[in-house]
């Protein structure tokens, strides 16, 4: 990523909070595809990733700053983020994807999943845990306030709880820090706390008894 | 390289271009197989790993353990990863798990705000709501609103907890036992507990009702 992409960044994701975009359309449980082709795209997206050519946080990156997010259904996000990571990667070119075929050499990639793995894959999935390797700086109880925005790269502190009164709740250990492990400067492990803020905190009109909470890596956090 | 703009928007709507979206799909696939990328034959065990043995059920298994079993529901309550584990379910968006027990005093909602987070392995792939703009933007903030969507209205005096997965922690919503339930066994309970129930956009079914939802 480089300095200017740095500035500008946008996330068309954050949309907790928003009040515009109508009636939830329910579902009954077994549904799982929408099209032929949701599967696929299911698949491509989990085999890419698990060769290791990106990480989680990057990929989430490549989907929320999709300037047509809001235009697109879930898989087609998916679609696109894809073939975006792809494309910035030199794994595969805008005329392969025309022509249906390789049109060069394969790129070397760390591993291949192949069908005998997937059940291991899956199983062992990806935790994010990492060993605890300095003290944590906030305990069950303490008074936080979360960090003012904007924040100008890949974050997972919704805008909705920037800048809030919150109360830690719980300390989860030291996690892969998404906000530089999306853009490549490596997992930084934080510590993470689930905190929460009393609904009129987040929104003036709360219903009475709302509490609402996120997960909060230290950097969000300061004592207040 | 985005292609043109579908006017179905996040919330699912009906396209009419499903035709293309397919032919884009199989021309990345091919060029994904032909370079060595991917293994076919994993794509298919993929795609048949959450058709076929990861679901919702799972879930409703723990449930259903934790409402008969006073030990394994404090298991749960306090290492859910662990006791989730213990019954075969356990990996990939499941690897560090928080179980929230519903009571009269508290119902408690999960969204993910920002993208999809979602307990994979013990609810299978999320329903396109919860994928979609309107269950993640109001969920924070007018949950009442959002129940209510669901046909689910609570006693005035409960308080609502939303969880919003901003991390790598993911929640299951251990939904109350309903009345009536008292004499049947775990296998019978398992049909009450609904995928909706342990999101919390869902209640538990009674067992005069036990129907899909």
């Amino acid at each position: 990523m480089s300095s200017d992409d740095y500035i500008t960044y946008v996330t068309y994701a954050d949309l907790g909070g928003q009040l515009r975009h109508g009636p939830i359309q329910l579902e009954s449980e077994d549904k799982s595809w929408r099209a032929a082709w949701e599967p696929r795209v299911f698949a491509l997206h989990l085999s890419m990733g698990a060769t290791g050519a990106w990480n989680l946080d990057m990929s989430r990156a490549a989907r929320e700053t999709l300037p047509d997010y809001d235009q697109r259904s879930y898989y087609e996000i998916w679609f696109a983020a894809l073939v975006k990571q792809l494309e910035e990667h030199g794994l595969v070119s805008a005329d392969e994807l025309a022509a249906g075929r390789s049109l060069r050499a394969p790129v070397v990639l760390p591993r291949l999943v192949h069908a005998g793995d997937v059940a291991t894959v899956q199983a062992r999935g990806a935790p994010t845990e990492r060993p605890a390797i300095k003290e944590a700086q906030f305990a069950v109880g303490q008074h936080v306030r979360t960090m003012i925005g904007p924040i100008s790269h890949h974050t997972r502190l919704p805008r909705y709880a920037q800048g809030k009164l919150a109360v830690v709740e719980r300390v989860h250990g030291m996690h892969v820090f998404p906000d530089t492990n999306a853009s490549g400067h490596g997992e930084q492990p934080q510590w993470l706390y689930t905190v929460v803020f009393g609904g009129t905190q987040l929104w003036p009109d709360a219903e009475p008894g709302l509490t609402v909470s996120i997960d909060a890596w230290e950097p969000y956090l300061e004592s207040a | 390289m985005s292609g043109p703009v579908h006017p179905s928007g996040i919330d699912g709507g009906h396209r009419s271009a499903i035709g293309e979206m397919d032919l884009r799909v199989r021309a990345l696939e091919s060029v994904l197989i032909e370079k060595g990328y991917v293994d076919p034959a994993a794509l298919d065990e993929l795609i048949d790993t959450y058709e076929n043995r990861i679901g919702p059920r799972n879930g409703a298994h723990v449930v259903a353990r934790a409402w008969v079993d006073p030990e394994y529901r404090d298991w749960l309550l306090s290492d859910a990863t662990a006791a989730i584990a213990s019954l075969g379910y356990l990996g990939r968006q499941s690897e560090h798990m928080i179980a929230v027990e519903n009571t009269p005093q508290q119902h408690n909602l999960v969204v993910c705000t920002l993208c999809s987070c979602y307990p994979w392995a013990v609810l299978g792939l999320p329903p396109t709501w919860y994928k979609s703009a309107p269950y993640r933007s109001r969920a924070v903030r007018d949950p009442r609103g959002v129940l209510a969507e669901f046909g689910v209205t609570l006693p005035p005096d409960t308080d609502i907890r939303v969880w919003d997965s901003t991390a790598e922690v993911r929640y299951l919503v251990v939904p109350m036992r309903p009345a009536g339930s008292e004499d049947l066994n775990e296998g019978e309970l398992v049909g009450l507990v609904t995928r909706d129930s342990m999101i919390g956009s869902g209640l538990a079914l009674t067992p005069q009702a036990p129907t899909h939802e």
